[in-house]
This record gives structure tokens, C-alpha cells and sequence, in this order.
């Protein structure tokens, strides 16, 4: 699983695919997601970095996580 | 270190797409509370689902009415409309107000004498009467109002058993303008039926005209079809005095008045376009007063609104039971109530709040209700912020219809709560459990033994 | 800094410049011929492509503003956000869907500060769709016949009546000209399909299409009229090319009209002017027209002169204009980058 190369990301939250044309907005929390997948930080550093600073339970995000990846790869955003 | 209040991770694609039909509507603000009590706490103490009325915004309500009615006509006479909301403390608090009873049924209409009103203050409507019932409400001087010609001959056979002139009116349909017409309803009154009617009753000499009624439609968003309806029927009032030498004493306009909710597909929301309840009795004082009437022969105007009146009162408190993404990628959101208990959503796009404090960040989303299931479906498309499991909303506006039309299937009908004018709740109607379901059911012999 | 340098900030509706044109984009064009100097632009939009957005030279900033649908209450929320920042002196909405909000909103907004200059509700009803026959009839203007029905099987009773071809038309747009009661029917079914109950059944008037652009006082005088002739029609039946027309027969239409309805604001009259010369009022647009420039250019220019009258100026009622003054639409792709749109789409600001 891996954020396709070319995606922008930005710190306020504008994603924008050069290779849809699409553009699309991020929570702040999922801009920091972002962000670190495309640095290359691994699922498990980014769910841990979660955790620390967020209120949130491990089984919620877990959930959460999975659909996070369902609309990514919705958006046409992952590598296949 | 203080952790931050989490939000699930969502991104949003940014719309390109040209101007559509229907626009999204966010129910922007949370509804923490009922006239005080706060959405939490009522599910705490009741569960969940739990529907809860305001007997503060019942009474303010019906007040409104009774003054834009009595502040422009001299002799007005609401009757709760009981298939609307049959749960008997909700009637009591109408009849508290000075409501008569409007019933349907002989079911309703014992309802009514339950609930202590006067024989001679029930309107009994409705296609169905069983010659017991019409003996019963001949002998509590009820109003009676025919409905056919069946029934009108009906009548008459049972005239001549009871020893008591039964006070009548019929029903008339006619064309105001809008549509659908309702005709299947009483009698007509461009083909004559109407007046063929009144004929025979009079004709009779065994019952004693005393109304006429119409109820033109439900959900009407035009005051002005009401001021036809009142100059048809106040023509057939003044055939009645000069050719049958019978006074009518009541207009009896029935109801059909809209409630604020939004009615499905819809373009402008309810709130902003639908006529108040002084623009309805503007438009029918207005034509009662300028239909030619005596002022000492002026009927009593009887209004018989149901939805108008409680709708608003009425909210659904419910939980989010879970999330999921459909294939098309469209959030979908469960909610622990459905079109089982929230029978107006095939209607109405209900509005509905959350009840807890969210951040800018919302999804489009379909929200389904609990049952197994493909039609139970609560809103189609809805713009709402980042609900999770556990998550409580309130939906508004479901006073009228929810709690009669209501289906016991696949799950039982929930407690319904009633917030008194000072804030303390009230357990009105218990929730339905396994016992109370099935103590009608009888199992034969051959059946109490099962081997698996 | 001084008052007169403060500038006259308008806010308009409408940007969507684009096949099917919104007037925005022409209004705001003449708004700048009218006052030269010193005014302000303010856009409002509903999507995040209307090219209005994106025309920085025509629109000084653009807000987003909510959808009709979303009610009064959203969109008097976010113009109050907007006049905090922006001081807005008058706004000019041009979308049909949206003036039934506005038209409610127009007291609320004085006591802003904000003036609109619309037409009553009951005259944006009276000239709807549905009931353009009664209106026709109440005020003895040449309207085409119609029938509104619910059901397929009202359409013989129509035919009868009104001949074949028949224009049977959708609640809110669409038309589909029938020659037969098999193309009716499917008509009906399709235009009630899209846009629900009721339908409309007209009187098929044929003949040379003419708009008038017209500008009314609300008390029953008509300060301007511009009568237009399409010269040239895209297939969605707006005008490419049109001709400033000198015709007293029309102008004196359009004052009959101004003056029997009191007509406030802007409105296009759509004429269909049948071969022995009898001039049919087809529809009455309560806005002013996507080619509204035109009246600018031929010396009476309507937005400019709404705005004196909405900030209380009293405006003599223009008598010439040059004929024969010819606007033709043209298409010009305009160059943005991903971050405007991004922009807009995120803060809904521009």
C-alpha cells in the first residue's frame, strides 16, 4: 500500500492527483496521514503517532484506518 | 500531554460538477437538548430509540392556531384529529386545550370515550361504521358524518330501532382546484350527489341535519383551495335553508394543513415556503365571513388539523449503530431507527441534527435504518458531519402519523417520553417486549412440541 | 479616508459565463462601463467552476454562497458574513431558482444596509410558468393558450382544444413540441418523470423569436426597454447572435406590461412574433437576460441603472437607443491554475 509518487499533499489539506486531474480536501487528520505516507512512514509508525496524540481507541482506528484506505483507493490515490 | 479530540481521517473530493437541482442541505447546529432535558440523558434513562414530546411545544402550538383562527372568525371548534397521534396522553393534553375528539373508527371512538370526552363532542368520520357503533354514537349525541349512500340508508334502517334523532352532516368532495381531487370520500358536490344526499336526509324525517364537512387533501401547500372549498360548501348550506327550510349550524373544513417538514424532492425547504396557519385562516374566515351568512346565522367553524399540531412536537432520539462504505464509495451510515418506526421518511426528508458537538468536516451520506431490509431507507442523501458508532441524532418533526402508522416488524416499537411544561419526563406508551407481542397468538396442539 | 473613496460595492449572482450562459458575467460588464470608477465587484456562486470565479478582471472576489435549497435562514447567514467583510451597498441576484430567497430576504437586508431591487412575490408567482395563461388573461396580454395537467389522459381533451402541435412543457424547464397524441404522451411521461406534476400543455405559436429587455420602477413606469431580435440560435435555444430591433409595437408591449404589473426590477419578455404580426408573450424571465450588455452598448444601460435606483437615485426613463446594434457570443478559454480552484473549493472564497 503506497500513496501514488506523483500525488500532491499539502499541509492544509489539498490533495491533488496529476494523473486524474482530480483534486480533493482532507480532514486535518488525514492530512497528517498523508503527509507521512508520503514521507514513507510505515502504517504502524503512522497508526502508533496516531494514538499518542489523539483520543481515540486502537479498535476504532483500526476501522477507521481500513476505511480511510477504501477511500483512497476510491480516489484513485494508491499505487496498485 | 492532553490528547487531542480525534476525528476520523476523511478526504473529500473537491465537486466540479455543473449547478445540480438539489443542493446539499447541513443541519448545521447540534440539538443537545429538549426543552431542557438533554438527548443523552432521555437515552440514558429510555434507550434508544425513544421518541419524545414536548408538551410545551403541543400546547404553544395549538394556542397559535386557536388565536389566528378566533382572532378573525367569532365561533371556531378545533377537534384532535386522532388517527394523527392516538396515544392517549398526547390527546388529553388537546382535549386539556378544549379540543373535541375527530375519530375514523369505533376503535378511535372508544379511544375518545376513554379518554372522558362527551359523546356530544365526537366527530365520527370515516367509510367504516358497524351498526353498533352508530347505535353507540346515536345514543351519545355524537356528530355523525356520512359518508356514502350506503351508509346514509344504513342509518336509516337503524333509525328505527333507536328511539333517537342521530345529528348528522356528510362528507363532500368537490374540486377546488388542486390535485389529486380527493373524491373517494364522501359525496360529491359538482355531479349533485351532495345535494341528493342532503335531500334524503332531510327527505328521512328520522335525523337531524346539522354540518357539512370537507376535507379536501393532505399536505396542501395553497391556502386558497380551502376558501373554494368553504364557497362550495356554504352554497349547498343556503340551498339547505331556503329550499330544505333546515339551518346548517357547523362547516366542518377537516384538516390537511402542512407541517414545517420537507416533503421529498422538494426544491426549497418546507420552513420557507409552506403557508402558516394564518394564512389558512385568513383565507377561510375570510370566505365564511363574505359568503353571504347573517351574523346571527354564521356557522361554527370546526377545524379538525392533525399534523399542523403535533408534528413539530414530536422528535425521534436515536444511535448510530454502525459505518460503512458502499460500492459506489458513498458513506452509509446505520441508525438504530427505520422506516419501521419512522414511517414519515417515505414522505418527508426528515431533518436530523446530532446531538453531540462535530467539527466543519461532513460527508454526503445514505442513512439506513436497522432492518433486514432493502426498503428501509431514512434519508437518501444527507450532508452530515463525521458520525461514529455510538453517536446520537435527533430527528425532527415526527409527531404526526409516526406513533399510529407505525409497523411492529423485525423490531419492536420503542418507549415514547413525554417532557411536561416543567421538564420532567414522562414514560407515556412502554416499549414493546416478546410478551406483549405474542400474547394474541394461540398455538395449536400439534405444534407446542418441536425436535431439532 | 475620505467617503468618496469609498468604493460602490456590488454584489451579483450568476457567474456561470458559460454555454447556457447566467447574466452575471454581462450585468457585471455593465455595471463597469456604468460606474468606471470606484466600484467593487462582489461574485456569489454556487459552484466551485463558474468562470465569473476565476475573472479577476470582471470579479474582484468571489464567496460561495449555499444552494437555494438549503433556505433563507443558511443564505442571510452567510450574506451577513459577507457584508461584514465586504460592506455590500446592493445585490443583484440572476438565477430564476434563487430570487424566491432573495425576494424573502429583501427586508431583512435593508435593515442591513444591503438593497435589491426585486419584484414582489406575488408578482414572481404571477408570472410563472403554471399560471402565464391567467396572467395573460387578468391583464388582457396576448399569451398562448394552455392547459395544466396531471394526468396522460388529459392530453386528448387538449388537443382538442389547442390543435396539434401541441409545446407540452416541464414544471421548471424543458419543452418538447408534439405532432401527434403518441409523441404527447411520451412527452408527458418523460418531462413528468424529470420534473414531476404538473405539466404544461401550450399552444404550439410559431413565428420570429423576440426578447425584450425591460426594466420597471414597481410603480408602473418601464425606465427602460430594449427590444432584441435572435439572429442566431444554439441548439439549446439561446441566443448566439442578436440585433437591437426599433419597433413601437413591442416597446408599447412592454410598457403595457410594466405598467398593468407594477413590474419591479429587471425581466426579459420572450415574444414569438407570428407571421400577421401579432406579438405572443411566450414566457416572462423575472431577471435580466444572459445578453443584458446588449442594452448597455445600445445606450440604455439596465443593471447601471437599477443600482441608482436601488440606492434611491431616481432615474428618468430613457427614451433612444441605437438600432441595429449587434451583440454575437463568442467563447474564450481562460487560463487557471489547480490552486484557484482548490481554493474556492476549500474556503469557498476567492
Amino acid at each position: 500500500m503506497n500513496l501514488r509518487k506523483n500525488v500532491a499533499t499539502s499541509e492544509s489539506g489539498f490533495i491533488f492527483n496529476p494523473s486524474t486531474g482530480d483534486s480533493f480536501s482532507a480532514n486535518p487528520i488525514a492530512a497528517e496521514i498523508l503527509i507521512q505516507l508520503k514521507q514513507g512512514v510505515s502504517p504502524s509508525e503512522i497508526k502508533k503517532t496516531v494514538l499518542n496524540k489523539y483520543e481515540v481507541d486502537s479498535s476504532q482506528l483500526e476501522r477507521d484506518w481500513d476505511d480511510f484506505l477504501l477511500q483512497l483507493r476510491d480516489a484513485n490515490l494508491l499505487d496498485t | 500531554m492532553q490528547k487531542l479530540r480525534y476525528e476520523r481521517p476523511v478526504i473529500q473530493k473537491m465537486n466540479a460538477g455543473l449547478m445540480n437541482k438539489y443542493g446539499t442541505r447541513t443541519e448545521y447546529e447540534p440539538v443537545k437538548h429538549i426543552d431542557g432535558v438533554s438527548v443523552a440523558s432521555l437515552i440514558q434513562q429510555y434507550g434508544s430509540p425513544v421518541f419524545v414530546i414536548s408538551e410545551k411545544t403541543i400546547r404553544r402550538t395549538y394556542q397559535n392556531a386557536v388565536r389566528a383562527f378566533k382572532t378573525r372568525y367569532p365561533k371556531v371548534q378545533f377537534a384532535w384529529s386522532y388517527k394523527t397521534n392516538y396515544i392517549n396522553a398526547v390527546c388529553k393534553v388537546f382535549h386539556q386545550e378544549g379540543s373535541w375528539a375527530e375519530v375514523v373508527s369505533g376503535f378511535e371512538y372508544n379511544k375518545a370515550l376513554g379518554n372522558g370526552v362527551p359523546g356530544n363532542k365526537i366527530i365520527f368520520n370515516g367509510p367504516e361504521k358497524s351498526n353498533e357503533e352508530i347505535k353507540l354514537a346515536i345514543n351519545n349525541d355524537s356528530l355523525i358524518h356520512i359518508d356514502h349512500f350506503d351508509e346514509l340508508y344504513q342509518l336509516i334502517d337503524i333509525c328505527d330501532s333507536v328511539n333517537k334523532k342521530p345529528r348528522v352532516a356528510i362528507r363532500v368532495n368537490m374540486d377546488t382546484g388542486v390535485y389529486p381531487m380527493w373524491d373517494r370520500f364522501g359525496f360529491n358536490y359538482e355531479n349533485g350527489s351532495a345535494w341528493n344526499a342532503l335531500t334524503k336526509i332531510v327527505a328521512s324525517g328520522k335525523m337531524e341535519l346539522t354540518g357539512l364537512h370537507c376535507h379536501i387533501g393532505t399536505y396542501m401547500l395553497s391556502a386558497d383551495a380551502y376558501a373554494v372549498a368553504v364557497n362550495k360548501l356554504s352554497d349547498l348550506a343556503f340551498k339547505c335553508k331556503t329550499q330544505l327550510n333546515t339551518s346548517i349550524q357547523y362547516l366542518d373544513l377537516g384538516g390537511g394543513f402542512p407541517s414545517a417538514n420537507t416533503l421529498r424532492g422538494a426544491y426549497l425547504p418546507a420552513s420557507d415556503t409552506n403557508p402558516s396557519i394564518d394564512d389558512f385562516a385568513e383565507a377561510i374566515t375570510t370566505a365564511i365571513l363574505n359568503a353571504g351568512f347573517k351574523t346571527e346565522e354564521l356557522p361554527l367553524l370546526i377545524l379538525e388539523t392533525g399534523r399542523a399540531l403535533i408534528d413539530d412536537a414530536g422528535y425521534l432520539l436515536g444511535t448510530v449503530l454502525a459505518n460503512k462504505r458502499l460500492s459506489d464509495g458513498r458513506r452509509a451510515t446505520i441508525m438504530d431507527f427505520g422506516v419501521n418506526i419512522l414511517f414519515t421518511s417515505f414522505w418527508y426528508e426528515h431533518k436530523i441534527s446530532p446531538a453531540q458537538d462535530f467539527t466543519h468536516h461532513t460527508e454526503d451520506m445514505v442513512l439506513y435504518g436497522p432492518l433486514c431490509m432493502n426498503i428501509d431507507m431514512v434519508r437518501e442523501s444527507i450532508n452530515l458531519p463525521l458520525l461514529n458508532r455510538g453517536d446520537q441524532v435527533v430527528v425532527h418533526r415526527v409527531g404526526a402519523y409516526n406513533m399510529t402508522q407505525w409497523m411492529q416488524f423485525i423490531q419492536m416499537r420503542p418507549h415514547v417520553v413525554l417532557i411536561d411544561e416543567k421538564g420532567t419526563t414522562h414514560l407515556i406508551r412502554e416499549a414493546e417486549d416478546l410478551k406483549y407481542i405474542e400474547q394474541l397468538e394461540k398455538m395449536p396442539a400439534h405444534l407446542s412440541t418441536i425436535k431439532l | 479616508m475620505s467617503d468618496e473613496l469609498k468604493p460602490l460595492v456590488v454584489a451579483v449572482t450568476g457567474l456561470n459565463a458559460i454555454d447556457s450562459p447566467g447574466p452575471g458575467v454581462a450585468v457585471i460588464r455593465a455595471l463597469r462601463d456604468g460606474f468606471p470608477q470606484n466600484i467593487r465587484i462582489i461574485g456569489l456562486s454556487y459552484e466551485t467552476l463558474e468562470p465569473g470565479i476565476y475573472l479577476h478582471d470582471v470579479v474582484d472576489k468571489t464567496y460561495q454562497i449555499p444552494y437555494p435549497a438549503a433556505g433563507v435562514e443558511a443564505l442571510i447567514s452567510r450574506l451577513k458574513y459577507i457584508h461584514e467583510k465586504e460592506n455590500i451597498a446592493v445585490i443583484i441576484p440572476n438565477f430564476d431558482a434563487e430570487l424566491y430567497n432573495f425576494i424573502k430576504l429583501a427586508p431583512s437586508l435593508r435593515t442591513l444596509g444591503i438593497e435589491t431591487y426585486l419584484p414582489t412575490l406575488e408578482q414572481f408567482d404571477a408570472r410563472d410558468k403554471i399560471n402565464l395563461y391567467n396572467f395573460g388573461k387578468k391583464y388582457d396580454l396576448l399569451v398562448p393558450k394552455d392547459k395544466v395537467i396531471y394526468q396522460v389522459n388529459e392530453l386528448h381533451a387538449c388537443a382538442e382544444e389547442l390543435g396539434y402541435p401541441l409545446v407540452v412543457k416541464g414544471k421548471f424547464y424543458d419543452a418538447i413540441i408534439a405532432y401527434t397524441l403518441e409523441q404527447a404522451q411520451k412527452a408527458f411521461y418523460k418531462l413528468s418523470a424529470k420534473w414531476g406534476f404538473p405539466i404544461i400543455v401550450q399552444q404550439f405559436i410559431t413565428g420570429t423569436e423576440i426578447n425584450i429587455a425591460v426594466l420597471g420602477d414597481g410603480k408602473g413606469n418601464a425606465v427602460s426597454v430594449v427590444p432584441m431580435r435572435k439572429l442566431y440560435i444554439t441548439d439549446k435555444g439561446k441566443a448566439w447572435a442578436g440585433i437591437t430591433l426599433e419597433d413601437d409595437t413591442l416597446i408599447e408591449l412592454a410598457r403595457t406590461f410594466v405598467k398593468s404589473t407594477n413590474w419591479k426590477g429587471g425581466c426579459e419578455l420572450e415574444i414569438m412574433r407570428t407571421a400577421d404580426g401579432k406579438p405572443f408573450i411566450m414566457e416572462v424571465n423575472p431577471r435580466f437576460p444572459a445578453w443584458i450588455y446588449l442594452t448597455a452598448a445600445a445606450g440604455q444601460n439596465q443593471p447601471a441603472a437599477l443600482v441608482k435606483m436601488a440606492l434611491g437615485e431616481n432615474i428618468e426613463p430613457y427614451s433612444e437607443y441605437e438600432v441595429g446594434k449587434i451583440f454575437i457570443r463568442y467563447s474564450w478559454d481562460h487560463i487557471t491554475d489547480v490552486s484557484e480552484f482548490q481554493k474556492i473549493s476549500a474556503f469557498g472564497e476567492l
